[in-house]
């Protein structure tokens, strides 16, 4: 072995850092490839439709690109393009859906939206009238939504403190499992409690609040849990500093861990609203349904966004009717997305005030 | 204003666990005391028995007595927010409070508590704390701004500001400079010394030369094994801890043999 050190010109020495790459193209190469193998198999084995011969071009990609890899990259080169590959394939998979649903909602929706569509109610208007709106809707549903928040907010926060800060042993746990077991309870489930103890133990026609009353049950338990996890978030370091001040307990909850946790707090109650702003089920139950608009949540039918989706969709009779009411029913689908983004943006807008500044 | 502190045979527990066993210790009002001993050997858990900040450690509980002045700080009715307001504490990692300025910070001890003070009267306790802690000149231009948002070391100062503004007996430190840098590790030994004017202070460290620097008298806790509880083995002028200390096992820890 020569000693004398001549500057090894980059590729003349194969160096043991350097190992076989792919070009850059490879998966671009590998998709020509299996959609090429794909359309001759369509082909070879007559299959109609496209649906297989997407699949079958998805599934030879990866083997294509895998064994090529494999092939000239080596066994761990493999194991990381089949990885990334399912990888990118599961993002896909979760925001294709997600997209087509709120590009066809917002197509079919936006095809209504007028200024009369948000300040007229749809009462007097038959399905096979033209216009009418989701002002009565909107009330409801914003009016219900608020009374939810205002009943299930502080209880979800509290119920959140007491378990950070102070629950310890078997009634903490005993409300963890309850919290837990709520999460899981299908709404028509809470309609069906406020449904029997209101409704029919008083002997009450529905009203908007009780529809309300569903909604903050459904809302505890996702609030407790998310404000939990923001309040587990505050570092123990500095409810100590607190304490060795000599400051109060519940005053270092008050001063140190709320302010510090605001800004996950606004979030998560935010995303609490928006998770219940679209409930169905309960609504059917408890607050009936009306064309006209009603201002008091505490007496009447009262509409919401979900409830004249319902209806609408439920009054389809004829050709006519059809066009007529699918759109509406569109539209206020449409109006229900856009109030659910606008809670979250305002969420993460609030979020960032709140946030603790660092200079 | 500063106080003696005389601990009596003292047992510390997390549950069950015994993590100090029978720790007795005089230290002097106005003197800096330091804790030094390999990792785990329980002496920050005894300098959070000495302002009642162990029991904070959910199954944290001590038996023994405390003396602060004479009286127990584990005796019936002693309230652990007054222990606190009277021993302060200094933690190891900078802690300001992230949501408050430099200002509010420095007061948060009146503030959170609830304390209502004048504008006057809280200038006089910010300049005051922050001269205290030498942060004056480096922050009275934008005690506004962020504590956050300041350098590690003068984070610490600010802690220590905090912890002066409400005028404690005593001081704890708590490894108050493994997370700093040389220069500022200089600058919190400098503080100490001038502190010890004022304050009865006692620092846990990790660094031994710290300990021969700026401590009057040391403290050496042991182990004898993973699980055992700590204790307190040798407890002497600090010269003679560094220079003739009477038990093997200090002589061992300070020359580096083990731990």
């Amino acid at each position: 072995m020569s000693v004398a050190t001549a500057p090894a010109s980059p590729g003349s020495i194969r160096s043991e850092l350097v190992g076989a790459r792919l070009p850059s193209w490879a998966p671009y190469g590998s998709a020509v490839a299996a959609m090429g193998l794909a359309v001759l198999l369509r082909t070879l084995l007559d299959w109609t439709g496209w649906a297989t011969t997407v699949l079958a071009a998805a599934a030879l990609f990866v083997i294509v690109l895998t064994a090529w890899s494999f092939g000239i990259e080596g066994r761990r080169q493999a194991k990381n393009r089949f990885a990334t590959t399912l990888i990118y394939a599961s993002f896909l998979a979760a925001i294709v859906p997600l997209v087509l649903i709120l590009t066809y909602i917002g197509v079919k929706g936006f095809s209504v939206f007028s200024a009369d569509f948000f300040l007229r109610s749809m009462n007097g208007v038959t399905s096979r009238m033209d216009g009418g709106g989701v002002y009565h809707a909107l009330i409801g549903t914003l009016q219900q939504v608020a009374i939810a928040a205002i009943i299930a907010l502080p209880i979800g926060i509290f119920t959140a403190i007491y378990l950070v800060e102070y629950g310890r042993g078997t009634f903490a746990r005993i409300v963890t499992f309850f919290v837990d077991v709520m999460t899981g309870v299908p709404s028509i489930v809470a309609g069906l409690f406020v449904y029997t103890f209101l409704l029919l133990g008083f002997g009450m026609r529905p009203f908007g609040a009780a529809g309300a009353l569903a909604l903050a049950i459904l809302m505890v338990p996702v609030s407790v849990r998310a404000s939990e996890e923001m309040l587990k978030l505050v570092p123990r370091d500095l409810r100590d500093a607190s304490y060795a001040l000599g400051v109060p307990k519940w005053r270092t909850v008050l001063k140190v861990v709320l302010p510090t946790a605001m800004s996950g707090l606004i979030t998560s109650s935010l995303l609490a609203i928006a998770r219940v702003a679209g409930e169905t089920a309960p609504l059917i139950l408890l607050t009936g349904y009306t064309a006209s608009i009603n201002f008091n949540p505490f007496s009447g039918d009262q509409a919401t966004l979900p409830m004249m989706v319902w209806d609408q969709l439920g009054k389809r009779s004829g050709t006519t009717s059809n066009d007529l009411t699918e759109a509406r029913a569109w539209g206020a689908a449409l109006t229900l997305v856009l109030l659910v983004l606008i809670l979250n943006v305002g969420a993460r807008l609030l979020a960032r005030l709140a946030k603790p500044k660092t200079s | 204003m500063a106080k003696r502190i005389d601990v009596e045979d003292v047992n510390v527990f997390y549950g069950d666990f015994l993590a100090v066993q029978d720790a007795s210790i005089n230290i002097a009002p106005l003197s800096v005391t330091a804790f030094i001993g390999p990792s785990g050997c329980g002496k920050s858990t005894f300098l959070r028995v000495l302002n009642r900040m162990h029991e904070v450690i959910p199954g944290g509980r001590v038996s023994g007595k405390v003396l602060l002045d004479g009286e127990d700080l584990y005796g019936p009715g002693v309230d652990p927010v007054n222990v606190r307001r009277t021993v302060g504490m200094v933690f190891q990692k900078p802690n300001p409070f992230p949501t408050m300025s430099i200002y509010d910070n420095v007061i948060a001890g009146y503030k959170i508590a609830g304390t209502k003070k004048n504008k006057s009267t809280m200038d006089d306790i910010v300049e005051r704390s922050l001269k205290g802690a030498n942060l004056w000149e480096e922050v009275k231009q934008r005690l506004n701004r962020p504590g956050a948002g300041l350098s590690g070391g003068q984070q610490q100062r600010l802690c220590i500001a905090r912890a002066i503004a409400v005028e404690p007996s005593v001081l704890l430190m708590d490894e108050p400079c493994s997370a700093l840098d040389p220069i500022s590790t200089l600058a919190i030994e400098d503080l100490i010394s001038e502190l010890k004017t004022r304050y009865t202070i006692v620092i846990v460290t990790h660094n031994m030369q710290q300990a021969a620097r700026v401590s009057d008298r040391t403290a050496f806790f042991n182990l004898a094994g993973v699980g055992q509880p700590g204790r307190l083995i040798e407890y002497d002028d600090t010269a003679t801890i560094f220079s003739n200390p009477k038990v093997k096992a200090t002589e061992d820890y300070i020359s580096g043999r083990f731990g």
